[in-house]
C-alpha cells in the first residue's frame, strides 16, 4: 500500500473494563452490518468472548434517512465468558437522526453516544420526524455525547483518491470503525487486510476505505475528543483453535461435517428465504466437498428434491423459515410415510404469514411438532447458541439416519445471524455415526424394522434384487405394500409414533444448572439459552434458589425431563412465543408451568428474565 | 447410451418388468396399453432393473410405479418432478422416469414440470393426457376443452385448455413428443427415442379414460379415421398424411394449411418439411397448435435439441472445484475462515 499512516501507540489514559456493549446504527445503506461484522471479527481475533445481534429491516434500501431504513449491529465483548449480546448498549454509534431516534432509548444512562453531526441536516431531521435537533434541544443530557463531523472528516481523509463526493461519503463507516477501534484498543490490521481482499481490483475504493479507517483511528488518538480509552482483556477461554462463527455458518458447517462423518453426500434443496438464505449461500461454496445444492423453483420442490436425494442414499436436507415450512408440510408427511431420513432446517422468524422476515421468534415449535395432517410424528432438535448449531446439525442427521425419519432443526434469526467465538472441535470430539444401506437380498422387506430403533432398511436404487415401491399411501406392515386394512393402519400409526418415542433412549438427559430440586426451575429451549442462563447464574450468585434446564431436544423430550420437572415447586418457561413449550410440557407432564412470553421480534433481555424469576420467587 | 446402462447384465424380458401387484385401473383404461408398451421396450434399453426408478405424483396414471418391477416412488400430488430431480442430481447414473397426468403435471404440479424441463435433467416424463380428473371421479382438468360439462362444471367450463406441448416448448424442453395409448407401435418407438435422448424428454400421451371421458380422442385416434385425421411427424420428411398419403401441410407465412397432393398443382416440394432440430422451436409450436377438425393431429417428435444437462453441470463443477482446491476434509472444513489459537 502506498500510503502508510503510522498507527501510533496510545497516549491517552487507559481504563480497564470487563464487558462492553456497542451498537452501531445507521441507514441500511450506511454499511452498519459490515462495520459491526468487522468490529466483531477483530474482537474475536484479539481474544475476547463476544456475542452479536444484527438487527436490520426487511427492505434492502428503505428510503434513505427514514426510521424504517435503520439498520443496527450490537456486539457485546468481554474478558470473561458471556452468553448474550447485552441488554443495553454502553456505546451507541449513530450515523443519522433516524438511527439516533430509534435507538437512543436503549442506551444506558450515562452511556456514550457518537454521532455524525453532518447527517443532522434539516432534511434528515424531518425524515426522522424530529421537530427539533436532538443534538441541540437538550434531550441528550445524561449521555456522554461525542458529536463529530464524521462525513466531513471522511471526505477530507479520502480526498487524495479523487473519489466522487457520493462515493467518498460511503467510506464514513470505516472512519467510525477506526474511531471505535481506537477507543477499545483494537488493531486496525484485520480490517485493513479484509479491505485489501474485498476490494481487489478496485484499488481506488480499497485505498479510500483504508484511509478512512486509519483517519478515524488517528483522529481519536491525536485529538482530545476522547480523554481515555478502554481495555478489555483477553477472555480466559479454554485452550484450542477458535474461529468466530454465526449460527447459519455453524449450521452449514455442521451439515457438511455430518456428510463427511457418515460418508454420505449432502444434498441441499432450498428456496431463498430470510433468514435462512445464508445457509444456501454457505453450502453452495463447498463444491470440493461431497455437497450438492439445488436452488429450487419453490419450497415444495426444495423438499421434494431433498426427499428424492434421501431416497437415492444422500443426506437429504432442506432449509427455510416458517412460511416455507407451511408449504413443505405435505411433503414432510410423505417423508414420514416413506420413512426416509430427511432434515428440515427452520430458521424461525416473526410470524404469522410473511410476518417479520428479519426479526427473531420461536413461534414455530408447535408447527414442527404437530403441523401436519394425520398422526405425523417427527423428531425435533433445537440448537442453543450460534456455535451449538454445528453440533445439533450433526445430531439432526444422526437421528434422521439411525431412525429413518424426518428431523426438524429449529434455529432462528437471532441464532442464525448472531456470532460468537467457537472452539473448533478436534476430530475425536466429533460424534461418529454409521450409515448402512441394506444390500442383502435374502429376507428383504421394505418395512421390516430394526427391533431396537424400529427403523426400516435404507434400500437405495442401484441395489440389485431390492427393487421395491414406496409412496404416500398407507403401508402394510413389513411388506410396504399399499394397505387400506383398518387394523394395519392403526398398527402403523402407533409404530411410527413409537419409533420417534424410542429416540428418547438415544439422546442425553437434561442437566440441571444449579440445585436439582427447589422452589423454581426455569425451562428454556433454543436461542433463549444465553439470556436464561445469564439470568439464572446472576441470581444464583446472589443466593437465589433458582435452577434451570435447557432443552435442545423437543421431540421426543429427554427421558428424565418429567422427573426433573416434578422436583421443583414452580416452573417458569421463557419463550419468544405465546407459550408453545409451556403447552407441550403442561400437556405431557401435568405441570403447572408459568410462561414468560415475548413476541417483539427481539431476543430476551437478561433483566426481563431475572425480573420474572424474582417475582415468582416472591410468590407473585 | 441412456443413463443406467448395464451392458453386462442378463438379458431381460417384458415379464421381468411386471410386479406381483394386481393392476387396479378400470378395465378398458388406456393406461394398460401404455404400461404394456413401457414394459415391452424397457428390456431393449439394456438397463438393469435396479438402475431404473419410476416416480409419480397422484392420479390414476401415478399408480404406474407399482406395476413396474424397478425402484418406484409414488409421491404426492404434482411433485414427482421434484423427487425425480433430487434422485437424478444425487444419483446421475440412474435412469429416472416420471409418470404424470394432465391434472398432476399441468395443474397442481405445473410449476415443477416447467422447471424440471428448463433445467434439462436427463429424466423422461410421460404425461398421460385424458382431459379429465379420473381418480377424483370426473371433474374437468386443465386440458379439458372449453365449455366441457363435468361434475364440477354442470353448465360447462369457463376456461381455455392448456396445450401441454406448448408448455414443454416454452419451458425449453429438449425433447418434445406426442403419441397415443392405442397406437402401440408408434408409442413404443417414441418411448425408445425418449430413452435415447440425453436431457429431459417430454411425451404427451393421449390416453382414454373410458369411465369419465370415454372417447375423448375418438374423432381422430379411432383406427378407421386415424390415417386421415392424424399425421405422423418424421424428421426431414414432408408432412404427409391420409389413407392415400395424398394430403399434406403447406405453410403460408405462419399459417399451416391442409393441401392435397396433385390438386391445384401441389407437389411434395410445396409441403412443409419437418425439422425436429430446427434452431427455433417455432415450427414445433405451430405444429403443436394443429387440432382436429381444422387439421390432422400431429404425433411424433416435435422438437429436440442438445443442451447441457443440469446434473452433468453440477457434477462438472464439483470435479473442477476439487481439482482446483483439493478434496475437502473435516479438518479443512472446521478451520475454514480466520482462526486464532488460545493456549
Amino acid at each position: 500500500m502506498s500510503t502508510e499512516t503510522e498507527v501510533v501507540p496510545a497516549k491517552a489514559k487507559v481504563t480497564e473494563i470487563d464487558t462492553v456493549v456497542i451498537r452501531f446504527v445507521g441507514d441500511s445503506g450506511d454499511g452498519m452490518q459490515l462495520t459491526g461484522t468487522q468490529f466483531a471479527d477483530t474482537t474475536a481475533m484479539v481474544g475476547n468472548d463476544l456475542a452479536t445481534l444484527p438487527d436490520f429491516p426487511a427492505e434492502i434500501r428503505a428510503p434513505a434517512g427514514t426510521l424504517a431504513g435503520v439498520s443496527g449491529y450490537q456486539i457485546s465483548f468481554s474478558s470473561h465468558d458471556i452468553k448474550t449480546p447485552g441488554d443495553q448498549p454502553n456505546v451507541l454509534v449513530a450515523m443519522n437522526p433516524a438511527a439516533l431516534k430509534t435507538n437512543i432509548a436503549d442506551l444506558e444512562e450515562g452511556g456514550s453516544l457518537i454521532v455524525d453531526t453532518d447527517a443532522f441536516t434539516d432534511g434528515n431531521l424531518a425524515k426522522a420526524g424530529c421537530k427539533t435537533n436532538p443534538l441541540k434541544d437538550g434531550s441528550l443530557v445524561g449521555f456522554r455525547v461525542f458529536d463529530l463531523p464524521l462525513t466531513a472528516l471522511t471526505l477530507q481523509a479520502v480526498a487524495e483518491t479523487g473519489l466522487s463526493g457520493r462515493q467518498a461519503t460511503r467510506c464514513k463507516n470505516f472512519f467510525a470503525l477506526g474511531l471505535v477501534f481506537w477507543l477499545y484498543e483494537r488493531p486496525v490490521d484485520y480490517t485493513r487486510e479484509w479491505i485489501e481482499k474485498k476490494f481487489k481490483g478496485h484499488e481506488q475504493m480499497a485505498k479510500a476505505n483504508t484511509l478512512a479507517l486509519l483517519a478515524g483511528y488517528n483522529y481519536a488518538d491525536t485529538t482530545e475528543v476522547f480523554t481515555n480509552h478502554f481495555r478489555v482483556r483477553k477472555a480466559q477461554l479454554a485452550p484450542g483453535t477458535y474461529r468466530k462463527i454465526t449460527g447459519n455458518e455453524a449450521t452449514a458447517t455442521g451439515f457438511i461435517a455430518a456428510s463427511l462423518l457418515s460418508g454420505r453426500p449432502l444434498f441441499y434443496g432450498s428456496y431463498p428465504i430470510t433468514p435462512a438464505s445464508d445457509i444456501l449461500h454457505e453450502l453452495s461454496r463447498f463444491k470440493n466437498y461431497p455437497v450438492k445444492t439445488f436452488q429450487a423453483e419453490d419450497e415444495i420442490s426444495a423438499i421434494g428434491s431433498a426427499i428424492g436425494a434421501a431416497y437415492g442414499g444422500a443426506l437429504g436436507l432442506t432449509g427455510t423459515s416458517g412460511p416455507g415450512v407451511a408449504l413443505k408440510s405435505e411433503a414432510i408427511g410423505l417423508a414420514v410415510m416413506t420413512e426416509l431420513p430427511l432434515v428440515i432446517a427452520n430458521i424461525q422468524r416473526g410470524g404469522p404469514s410473511t410476518g417479520l422476515p428479519t426479526k427473531t421468534e420461536q413461534a414455530d415449535l408447535l408447527q414442527a411438532v404437530h403441523g401436519r395432517n394425520g398422526e405425523c410424528p417427527v423428531a425435533v432438535v433445537a440448537p442453543a447458541t450460534p456455535a451449538d448449531c454445528f453440533s445439533m446439525a450433526i445430531e439432526a442427521f444422526r437421528i434422521a439416519t439411525q431412525y429413518m425419519t424426518p428431523v426438524f432443526f429449529l434455529s432462528d434469526g437471532y441464532l442464525g445471524n448472531g456470532a460468537e467465538p467457537w472452539r473448533i472441535p478436534t476430530q475425536d470430539e466429533l460424534p461418529k455415526f454409521e450409515v448402512r444401506f441394506r444390500t442383502e437380498k435374502e429376507g428383504f422387506q421394505p418395512y421390516l424394522r430394526d427391533p431396537k430403533t424400529l427403523a426400516r432398511p435404507w434400500a437405495v436404487p442401484g441395489t440389485p434384487g431390492l427393487e421395491h415401491r414406496i409412496g404416500g399411501l398407507e403401508k402394510e406392515d413389513i411388506t410396504g405394500n399399499v394397505s387400506y386394512d383398518p387394523l394395519n393402519h392403526e398398527h402403523m400409526v402407533r409404530l411410527r409414533a413409537e419409533k420417534i418415542a424410542r429416540i428418547a433412549a438415544d439422546i442425553p438427559h437434561v442437566e440441571v444448572l444449579g440445585k436439582d430440586s427447589g422452589p423454581l426451575l426455569v425451562v428454556g429451549w433454543g436461542s433463549t439459552y444465553g439470556a436464561i442462563t445469564s439470568a439464572v447464574e446472576e441470581l444464583q450468585a446472589k443466593g437465589r434458589p433458582v435452577s434451570s434446564i435447557h432443552l435442545r431436544y423437543l421431540n421426543p423430550f429427554p427421558a428424565n425431563l418429567g422427573d426433573v420437572l416434578k422436583r421443583f415447586e414452580k416452573v417458569l418457561v421463557p419463550e419468544l412465543n405465546l407459550g408453545q413449550l409451556s403447552l407441550l410440557i403442561r400437556a405431557r407432564y401435568l405441570v403447572d408451568a408459568v410462561g414468560l412470553n415475548k413476541v417483539q421480534g427481539k431476543p430476551f433481555r437478561v433483566s426481563e428474565i431475572t425480573r420474572a424469576i424474582e417475582e415468582l420467587l416472591r410468590g407473585q | 447410451m441412456p443413463s443406467g446402462v448395464d451392458i453386462q447384465g442378463p438379458k431381460l424380458t417384458k415379464a421381468d418388468f411386471a410386479t406381483d401387484q394386481t393392476v387396479r385401473w378400470c378395465p378398458g383404461c388406456g393406461d394398460y396399453a401404455i404400461l404394456a408398451q413401457v414394459q415391452k421396450v424397457m428390456p431393449t434399453f439394456g438397463i438393469a432393473r435396479e438402475n431404473i426408478v419410476f416416480v409419480s405424483g397422484i392420479g390414476c396414471s401415478s399408480r404406474f410405479p407399482y406395476y413396474m418391477n424397478t425402484y418406484g416412488f409414488h409421491s404426492i400430488h404434482g411433485r414427482a418432478p421434484t423427487i425425480a430431480t433430487g434422485i437424478k442430481v444425487s444419483r446421475p447414473e440412474l435412469s429416472v422416469w416420471v409418470v404424470t397426468g394432465d391434472g398432476d403435471g399441468l395443474s397442481i404440479g405445473g410449476n415443477h414440470l416447467i422447471h424440471a424441463m428448463r433445467r434439462n435433467l436427463d429424466i423422461k416424463i410421460l404425461l398421460f393426457n385424458n382431459r379429465i380428473y379420473g381418480l377424483t371421479k370426473g371433474q374437468f382438468s386443465p386440458t379439458s376443452e372449453f365449455g366441457k360439462k363435468t361434475k364440477s362444471s354442470p353448465f360447462g367450463t369457463a376456461e381455455q385448455p392448456i396445450n401441454p406441448l406448448g408448455i414443454a416448448l416454452a419451458s425449453e424442453c429438449t425433447f418434445v413428443a406426442r403419441s397415443v395409448d392405442i397406437d402401440t407401435q408408434h408409442l413404443s418407438s417414441i418411448i425408445e427415442r425418449a430413452a435415447a435422448h440425453k436431457g429431459t424428454a417430454f411425451i404427451e400421451i393421449y390416453q382414454n379414460c373410458n369411465i369419465f371421458n370415454d372417447g375423448a380422442f375418438d374423432d381422430f385416434v379411432a383406427r378407421e379415421v386415424r390415417a386421415d385425421r392424424m399425421v405422423q411427424l418424421e424428421h426431414g420428411k414432408p408432412v404427409v398424411f391420409g389413407k392415400e398419403r395424398n394430403k399434406g401441410i403447406r405453410l403460408r407465412g405462419f399459417h399451416p394449411e391442409v393441401v392435397t397432393l396433385g390438386e391445384n398443382g401441389v407437389t411434395e416440394a410445396d409441403l412443409l418439411v419437418h425439422d425436429e432440430t430446427a434452431q427455433e422451436p417455432a415450427l414445433a409450436y405451430l405444429l403443436s397448435r394443429m387440432t382436429y377438425p381444422d387439421y390432422p393431429v400431429p404425433v411424433g417428435v416435435f422438437y429436440r435439441a442438445n443442451r447441457p444437462r443440469f446434473e452433468e453441470v453440477v457434477e462438472q463443477q464439483s470435479i473442477q472445484a476439487t481439482a482446483r482446491f483439493g478434496a475437502g476434509s473435516v479438518q479443512r472444513l472446521l478451520e475454514s475462515g480466520a482462526t486464532w489459537k488460545v493456549t
